[in-house]
């Protein structure tokens, strides 16, 4: 509840503030003529000669979100009408009805900055007086309780210690988004739990993400908590699947993701907090957690969070997210059900049909080189292999569609069986000639950094709409 | 200075059921048999229906549209409604 102020005029002020030193006199004129509230937030002396109150505890200055001081409001049944900041002599007598105002001193002076703003205090008073929006159980720690033991005690982390979710740094996490931390953002799997904003900024406090990186988080979760993502599936199966984000658009630089130099890999906050970020959200939200209906037979180290930013300014074509329908230039992220990365070397290609030809043989091979069209696959061209398509003027279409020709694979080849291998595709189909993947596929990405004629693969899940197709979304604010 | 932290969970627990008593006999009872949509559940499912047939129950047959999703509610909701009792089976 937000604490009312007086009817009348109300002035916030404090005594190290030469500006509100020198309005004074003007606070002195004016309390004789009309009904004048001063409220004071360092000094309950200052200033002298009129009756200040005392708000040192700066409750009503954090509430009615005062900013400098002086700040002159004029209020009417406990409603703020106007305000003016620092000394404006114009605007104070416009505020005021009052000519004449402060005759000897210049016409405006800029103030100080509000006590309840200061970076030291205003965590602690928002956590003070904000902690009100909070709807989250507040777990109190004894004495002796070390906190980092408690929250791996409790159940709540990945294996990796983890920030505690203070209400203070809570609220400095709810700041990165517009929305309202009650918002309920999705239903999230397995247990299919209604989870709001705040439940998201926790866990991305303790995932280690910023303020700014909150509404990534956000649509992420909104992405993965889709029928078409379908992330009970990814739960459930024994395959070591777990949601990869694709970062698009400018908010990759204002984030300072990794698209570089060992962008698949660990040293980037963004890169590595991000992906953990909505691993916690599912783990403690909905539920998903290893061994229970988390199956995986072996899982992968990237299901601890797996989140890095397209090379768009260094790839020979679009970004992922335009090829996927994408305004040009907007915000997305993409999440892809996948496994982890695993590097396709080909240093000697400079010819293209050369270069595809390699990555089809080790696409081939992806899962089993027997199994076709059930799973998706997810391809990362290094710089130094995207010179090569960029140099030979193989734009995506082409190069997806070479790798598709390459692809065919005969029954022969395929069926249960052959080579002596039992494992392959049903008996029925041995006449028939089918690609590896289904068409679109592999999805192709660009990203990575320095020297090294590779790429990599990325092993997807089951495709399509009977298990998790990619999802894109624009990243709200 | 007491320490706080925000509960990261959906703060909530899961409802205790009793399970239904199990069938004294199958003579005459509906039996459900759902095929989750996995590769040969049909085969282990056919040889389950000769068995329970046997045995004098009546069987219907259920399948998922895909085994990477949950069942949909109404499929549930139609077991829950006409059968007895439900063998829900996993294969590959």
């Amino acid at each position: 509840m937000q604490p009312p102020l007086p009817d009348g005029i109300v002035a916030f002020v404090k005594r190290e503030c030469p500006t509100c030193e020198l309005v004074v006199p003007v606070l002195e004129e004016l309390s004789k003529q009309l009904s004048l509230t001063v409220y004071t937030q360092d000094d309950p002396g200052f200033p002298q000669g009129i009756e200040a109150r005392d708000d040192t505890s700066l409750e009503l200055s954090w509430h009615h979100q005062i900013e400098a001081v002086p700040t002159l409001l004029r209020v009417e049944q406990g409603v703020e009408q106007e305000r003016v900041l620092g000394w404006q002599r114009g605007e104070w007598e416009t505020l005021t009805g009052v000519r004449g105002l402060g005759p000897g001193l210049p016409e405006l002076r800029p103030g100080c900055g509000s006590l309840s703003v200061d970076p030291d205090r205003a965590p602690g008073l928002a956590a003070r007086f904000g902690a009100s929006q909070l709807r989250a159980r507040r777990v109190e720690l004894a004495m002796l309780e070390d906190e980092f033991e408690t929250m791996v005690a409790r159940g709540w982390s990945d294996g990796l210690p983890l920030v505690p979710p203070t209400p203070e740094r809570v609220l400095a996490m709810l700041d990165g988004t517009t929305r309202k931390p009650d918002e309920t953002l999705a239903l999230v799997p397995p247990d299919l739990v209604e989870c709001s904003v705040e439940k998201v900024a926790i866990n991305a406090v303790m995932a280690g993400c910023k303020p700014e990186y909150l509404p990534l988080v956000l649509t992420a979760l909104e992405a993965a908590c889709t029928d078409e993502f379908n992330m009970h599936g990814l739960l459930a199966t024994t395959m070591g699947v777990g949601p990869i984000l694709i970062v698009n658009g400018p908010i990759r630089h204002a984030l300072g993701m990794n698209s570089g130099k060992n962008a698949l890999g660990q040293g980037n906050r963004a890169n590595s907090t991000i992906g953990r970020a909505l691993q916690l959200v599912i783990r403690n939200v909905g539920g998903g957690r290893p061994g229970e209906v988390d199956r995986a037979t072996f899982g992968q180290p990237g299901k601890v969070g797996f989140c890095f930013a397209e090379d768009e300014e260094g790839s020979p074509w679009e970004p992922l997210s335009v090829s996927l329908g994408a305004k040009p230039g907007s915000n997305t992220v993409t999440l892809f059900a996948g496994e982890g990365p695993r590097t396709i070397v080909d240093q000697l290609s400079r010819e293209p049909d050369s270069l595809a030809r390699s990555l089809a043989v080790n696409l081939r091979a992806l899962y089993h080189p027997k199994l076709l069209l059930g799973l998706d696959c997810l391809l990362v061209i290094g710089p130094e292999h995207a010179r090569v398509f960029r140099e030979a003027g193989w734009d995506r279409a082409k190069l997806l569609e070479r790798l598709h020709e390459l692809l065919q694979v005969p029954g022969k080849e395929f069926v249960r069986g052959a080579d002596g291998i039992a494992e392959g595709m049903p008996e029925a189909l041995k006449d028939k000639t089918l690609p590896k993947f289904r068409p679109g596929r592999p999805l192709i990405v660009h990203c990575g950094g320095g020297a090294g004629l590779f790429s990599v693969m990325i092993g997807g899940w089951a495709g399509g709409e009977l298990g998790s197709q990619p999802v894109m979304r624009e990243i709200r604010p | 200075m007491m320490r706080v932290l925000l509960d990261p969970t959906s703060e909530t627990q899961p409802a205790l059921r009793a399970r239904l008593p199990r069938l004294a006999s199958l003579q005459g009872r509906t039996v459900g048999l759902l095929d989750i949509a996995k590769p040969r559940g049909d085969i282990f499912l056919d040889r389950l229906e000769e068995r329970l047939r046997e045995r004098g129950a009546h069987v219907e047959r259920f399948r998922k549209p895909t085994f990477t999703k949950p069942a949909p509610v109404d499929l549930r909701q139609e077991i829950a409604t006409r059968c007895d009792a439900v063998v829900e089976a996993l294969a590959d």
